[in-house]
């Protein structure tokens, strides 16, 4: 069986549906605007809708301001129809208690925005196609691909969409999932193995597969993927909901503050026979300008963002809780092969046995690799043909008996002309040598070692019960690597190497590629049982994988990125896909994950910090007539009670909006220690959060000074 | 201020220092109940203890774990139990011994009894009577001075129960709140207590059951003056924070601290438990660097204190310079706002005690607060709105102080890029629930209270309040007279128990909000810490690692300053603003 596989680096032109797909999932993101103006217009129009009490609700900190609103609005009402002074402040006052909830609503509105734009992309890409369902006699009959359950089996020929996620279960194709991947180069998907997973949507391109359907209408791949980059089905993650309630709580010690300042102040007029106590307005200024709006206003914007910030690396996170799982991670398990290394190693060098000619070894090992597909195999028969100018030979499958390699032999070979010829690992071969009654030679085992010392694989060649030699297979690290890895290790994260290698190659190449640990020889249950034992020490393991016999792993993995090339199973027990299939990236995910949290809580504190200079402008101005002394905390020389609340109010809703960039972008994240993250950002956030509403204020009350609002 | 002074606080300050980490180990081992150097003479007593109460021990003859419901559910029956005692105790005082001045129910009126049973359960020990014309001597001793002890033990054990939250992983329990009450006032309050008494007896501090004596003063009238059982109450009252005083004048009296040493061992024994404690949570999570840093960032808030308050008591105020008072010390006089001050302490000791009794939640005072300058008085007054947790009461500081750098995590920990942990536990929803909890509970007390006081309409000659209106019982008008309701009920619900002595607080009205207001700051503080405490040991640990939030260095102690005073402040600044900060203005 022999499928030409087209390297995706080669195809150039893409594809229309590729093209659509990447804009449905935002790649090129980067050249597009953060404020893109399609998304603006639609934001603005649903930060209106989004006043409705009962979406507000469910965000006390703005519910709170909404209520202040909506009783100003009822005051100011009053005072313009009874025509009592003080309307023009009070209006004012109203409008900007409004603008606040609406600027907090855009926000929201903005981050779902992008989202929902990505969304409405790939329904666009959902076609309503017809699928040829087969019955149980075989006859092909059309039905509509909606009508599709779970057990179907459907036929899927060359331009037929595949009607919904399924597994093949016969016969070989080349599919576009450029839908989904927004990878234009096509993929085989065949029956049996690792890579029998279709996904619905998705184009037959050539030949014919029978697919069984695994799911039903409006459970599919797609399905799920519109809705998670919509948002729809977005829940609120655990770390939110705690800074949800924390931020409910400082709201309600605010309203017990502000609320018992009315009889304090009561008292005091009484006391001092001068000036009268705060208006209500006033009250509920000095309300909303306390609880912490800024951070009540973003977090949710914060969340999508981060979500969306995945998204555009091209991995469809499965819910919130595992971006933010990501930046917890405390271990890597990163596999070896395409991660670390290559993917493929490569023959460079035959090592003869004593008394065997490295001719004589270099034409077994080309004999014995000739059915072998793989990127080894077929790097050795290459090796062989440069070397020593063996021409690969076509063999008939009916002169030889082709033995394919079996995790239990873990060797292949073939049986030719009479000779059996076995190549593989050093263990396995002596023990086939050993059951002919064969002698292993200590030399052949020496460099064999010398070989996994240097990182290198050993794969021992035998033809009968003798030890011909043996072929030294080279990983290649990938560049870069070593430096990414000392980076996590700054940022506290321990590296594991996952490898099916022996133990020597692998530290060899551990080394190499400076990671921190490794797991060698490893099988899926090692894998699973080195992650239960990572979670049992209390830290969070990240992992990626693609394989059936991962699933178990990734599904006990705290993030588990599958791989979209990888089986249904495996995407459905990770919390993420990538959809470039690029193990890799899971170091991105891990920074994303930080990063959405560093905003989180940079701007929690910025928020609380910011309350400080709110008091110095806010208690002068109330009691300017009761205590005039008071007015020496008047440290900004606000001019006039009005202008000084209406300067902090302004200051505040303000300050919601101009942060909208930084709550969609993210803080900028640098992979440095924890104490040096700290610092640089209690410096810039908790210092500055003090400072800043200081000259902010101040100047707002000048320019309603200059304007004459006030 | 003075050189001298300045001497007489960094004294005091290495006295505390020097004893941190010893008593620290002591009590850490006691705790965990293992052998110290008096385990061979109490290691009877106590399992005497456990026999004859029926602590129920587990198969190492150990007082059987508990669960955070059962800990707090055994502190709640114990408190309120001992709560009815004392009430009993007080209505019933005239047919029981020790009562040589004859006192009867007729002096403890029934919300007075009430106000003052909660009051020393809560280890608040806040007074609205004169204690040497109202209980007898037994009372006295076996009903306030136990409590002194029970009080300040069960504050102890619920420290180390939220500690050992923080120090075990996987396990439901947090340790057993009988075991915790008998070998804190067994093992520590005890031996201590009998030494500071003696020490304190050395220096002229009474000690006797006799009636009060008559005398014939020098201008030739009759003065009753006043006797009692007064050292062994005094070293507990300082030692457990507690601060109930035998009389009226508490430690400004002279049979209560007659000597200026005996007044550094008072403010001495103020601190000496709450900063060992530090050193005990250390050892108990393993980390003595995380007991140095709350140690550092309660020192840096104890110094702001003492020097605020020193700096402006030395100062003065206008009127008095006006008054031709000299404000500059010299060598025959203080200077200075001397007013409501004892000559034989003088203003760096008046200042430091302020401070010290309310960084703890002692409220023992030498000086009377209310005649501090506003902004030295605001000193006290502050100290208790951050929670009293500068050392703080005897386990309620360190629990207090735990709870602040709980939020301090929460609220920051997310800027080095990981979900908050504190001493490898995450804080999550539950931790941050019942913290917030916590807070608004004391925020609401200390507010709505003090709030409805100050306009509160009562009719004049009425039950709740017969002097009319509740803000007609302070003794001064204006701002003054705010603080004043303010600093009461910040007082009872801190478990503080000092007052700006100016308000009478003696009617059913005060009587019972205080009363209270008490009972909230003490229990349904406590239950949440409780609950945070049950919630961190069925947690596991996540092991450190360069990106863990590292809590034990100078940021850390900052930051921890910052979020003690930046919430104390946010919360309290409008009503501060209308009391001592304008009062202060105005001058």
């Amino acid at each position: 069986m022999s499928v030409q596989v087209q390297d995706p680096m080669n195809q150039t032109v893409p594809s229309e549906a590729s093209i659509a797909a990447d804009r449905a999932l935002g790649r090129g993101q980067r050249a597009r605007p953060l404020f893109d103006p399609p998304i603006v217009r639609r934001a603005v129009t649903d930060s209106f809708a989004k006043l409705n009490p009962r979406t507000l609700a469910k965000n006390p900190v703005m519910f709170v301001v909404e209520v202040g609103a909506a009783l100003t609005t009822g005051l100011m009402l009053r005072t313009l129809i009874s025509g009592s002074s003080g309307f023009g402040f009070e209006l004012q006052i109203a409008a900007w208690l409004w603008f606040t909830v609406l600027f907090a609503n855009f926000a929201e509105a903005m981050a779902e925005g992008r989202g929902k734009a990505q969304a409405d992309s790939l329904r666009r890409s959902k076609t309503d196609s017809t699928a040829k369902k087969l019955d149980a006699d075989g006859r092909v009959d059309v039905v509509p691909a909606s009508s599709l359950r779970k057990g179907d089996i459907c036929l899927c020929e060359p331009n037929d969409i595949i009607p919904g996620d399924g597994d093949v279960i016969e016969g070989i194709a080349s599919v576009d999932e450029s839908v989904i991947t927004g990878e234009s180069a096509p993929v085989i998907r065949e029956s049996g193995g690792d890579r029998s997973a279709v996904t619905g949507g998705t184009k037959v391109l050539s030949d014919y597969i029978k697919v069984q359907i695994t799911s039903n209408p409006g459970e599919t791949f797609l399905d799920r993927m519109i809705a998670l980059v919509e948002g729809a089905a977005r829940q609120k993650t655990p770390n939110e909901i705690a800074l949800n309630i924390m931020i409910a709580g400082l709201t309600l010690i605010f309203l017990l503050a502000v609320v018992t300042l009315a009889p304090f102040a009561l008292y005091s007029v009484d006391q001092a026979k001068a000036g009268t106590a705060p208006t209500v307005i006033v009250l509920v200024s000095l309300l909303v300008c306390l609880i912490p709006t800024t951070i009540g206003g973003l977090l949710s914007a914060i969340g999508i963002a981060g979500m969306d910030r995945v998204m555009q690396h091209n991995v469809l996170a499965m819910s919130g809780k595992a971006v933010e799982a990501a930046g917890d991670v405390n271990t890597l398990l990163l596999d070896k092969t395409g991660t670390i290394t290559l993917g493929n190693r490569e023959a460079v060098e035959f090592l003869p046995a004593p008394g065997v000619h490295e001719g004589e070894l270099a034409n077994a090992a080309q004999l014995s690799s000739l059915a072998d597909e793989t990127p080894e195999g077929r790097s050795i028969v290459v090796l062989a043909k440069e070397k020593y100018g063996l021409r690969g030979r076509e063999i008939a499958s009916h002169e030889a008996e082709f033995i394919p390699f079996t995790a239990q032999t873990r060797m292949s070979g073939i049986d030719y002309e009479g000779r059996q010829i076995r190549k593989g690992a050093g263990e396995s071969v002596r023990r086939h040598i050993a059951s002919l009654g064969g002698e292993f030679p200590q030399s052949v085992t020496d460099i064999a070692d010398a070989i996994a010392r240097t990182g290198g694989t050993p794969l021992v060649v035998s033809e009968d019960a003798r030890v011909l030699g043996v072929i030294h297979l080279k990983d290649i690290v990938k560049g870069g690597m070593r430096e990414r890895f000392n980076q996590m290790r700054t940022m506290g994260i321990r590296t594991v190497m996952i490898t099916g290698d022996n133990p020597l190659t692998a530290a060899a190449i551990a080394a190499e590629a400076g990671v921190d640990d490794f797991l060698a020889q490893a099988t899926p249950r090692d894998k699973l049982d080195l992650i239960k034992r990572e979670q049992a020490g209390g830290r969070l393991v990240a992992m990626t994988g693609d394989g059936t016999n991962d699933a178990p792993a990734l599904a006990q993995a705290d993030v588990g990125v599958a791989m979209n090339t990888g089986t249904m199973a495996a995407k459905e027990a990770g919390n993420m896909v990538d959809l470039d299939s690029n193990p890799t990236k899971l170091i991105e995910i891990v920074a994303i994950g930080k990063q959405l949290l560093i905003t989180r809580g940079a701007l929690t504190t910025f928020s609380i910090a910011n309350d400080v200079a709110k008091y110095f402008a806010i208690i002068p101005a109330m009691f300017a007539v009761t205590y005039p002394a008071l007015n020496r905390l008047n440290i900004m020389r606000l001019h006039t009670p009005e202008s000084a609340i209406l300067a902090a109010v302004i200051f505040n809703a303000l300050i919601i909006i101009a942060l909208v960039p930084l709550a969609l972008r993210g803080v900028k994240y640098r992979p440095l220690s924890a104490g040096a993250l700290l610092r640089r950002n209690l410096l810039v956030y908790g210092l500055g959060g003090v400072v800043a509403p200081f000259p902010g204020i101040w100047l707002i009350d000048r320019l309603l000074g200059v304007l004459h609002l006030v | 201020m003075t050189a001298n002074g300045w001497l007489q606080i960094a004294l005091f300050f290495a006295l505390i220092l020097a004893c941190t980490k010893p008593l620290g180990v002591f009590i850490a081992s006691v705790m965990e109940g293992k052998r110290t150097f008096l385990s061979p003479l109490l290691g009877p007593l106590e399992r005497l203890t456990y026999r004859v109460c029926g602590v129920r021990l587990d198969a190492e003859g150990q007082p059987e774990e508990q669960t955070w419901t059962r800990y707090s559910a055994a502190l709640l029956a114990f408190s309120g139990f001992s709560a009815v005692l004392l009430y009993a105790m007080q209505r019933m005082q005239a047919w029981l011994p020790f009562n040589p001045q004859a006192f009867s129910q007729n002096n403890v009126s029934p919300d007075l009894a009430f106000n003052t049973s909660v009051s020393f359960t809560t280890n608040t020990n806040w007074q609205s009577y004169v204690p040497e014309q109202t209980l007898s001597y037994f009372v006295q001793m076996a009903g306030l001075t136990v409590h002194n002890f029970l009080s300040a033990a069960a504050g102890l054990g619920i420290a180390v129960a939220l500690v050992r939250g923080f120090a075990r992983q996987s396990v439901k329990t947090i340790g057993n709140f009988w075991a915790d009450l008998t070998r804190a006032t067994l093992y520590v309050l005890l031996p201590a207590s009998v030494i500071a008494a003696l020490v304190l007896c050395s220096q002229g501090v009474i000690q006797n059951l006799s009636a009060y004596t008559t005398v014939t003063t020098l201008e030739g009238v009759k003065q009753v003056i006043a006797q009692g059982p007064v050292a062994s109450q005094e070293a507990i009252k300082m030692l457990g924070t507690n601060g109930g005083g035998f009389f009226n004048a508490n430690s400004a009296h002279p049979f209560e601290n007659p000597t200026p040493f005996s007044n550094l061992i008072e403010m001495f024994l103020i601190f000496l438990i709450p900063a060992a404690l530090t050193y005990t949570f250390g050892k108990m999570v393993r980390d003595t660097r995380q007991g140095w840093a709350l140690f550092a960032a309660m020192t840096v808030l104890w110094l702001g204190g003492v020097v605020t308050a020193y700096y402006f008591e030395q100062k003065g105020t206008p009127m008095l310079a006006k008054a031709g008072i000299a404000m500059q010390a010299d060598a025959a006089q203080s200077g200075g706002n001397m007013e409501g001050k004892e000559t034989r302490f003088g203003i760096a000791n008046s200042a430091l005690f302020a401070t010290a009794t309310t960084d703890a939640s002692c409220g023992a005072v030498n000086a009377m607060h209310d005649s501090f300058t506003p902004l030295g008085g605001l000193v006290p007054l502050f100290n208790i709105q951050l929670g009293e947790v500068v050392f703080g009461g005897v386990g309620a500081g360190l629990y207090g102080m735990l709870m602040f750098a709980i939020l301090a995590v929460f609220i920051s920990g997310l800027m080095v890029g990981r979900t908050p942990e504190y001493l490898g536990k995450k804080i999550e929803q539950k931790e941050v629930k019942m913290a917030m909890i916590a807070m608004l509970v004391l925020a609401a007390s200390v507010l709505l209270f003090a709030g409805a006081s100050s306009v509160a309409p009562f009719v004049k000659g009425g039950y709740w309040n017969a002097p009319g209106p509740a803000a007609a019982n302070t003794n001064n008008p204006g701002a003054h007279g705010l603080s004043e309701i303010l600093y009461a009920y910040t007082s009872a619900t801190g478990n503080n128990g000092s007052a700006l002595a100016g308000l009478n607080a003696n009617t059913p009205w005060y009587n019972v909000t205080l009363g209270l207001a008490m009972l909230i700051g003490r229990f349904l503080m406590l239950l949440p810490l409780l609950a945070v405490a049950g919630s961190l040991a069925a947690k596991r640990q996540v092991p450190v690692s360069a990106g863990t939030f590292p809590t034990h260095g100078p940021l850390f102690v900052g930051l921890l300053i910052g979020v003690v005073i930046i919430v104390g402040a946010l919360t309290y600044f409008p009503a501060l603003s209308l009391g001592p900060i304008v009062e202060h203005l105005m001058l």
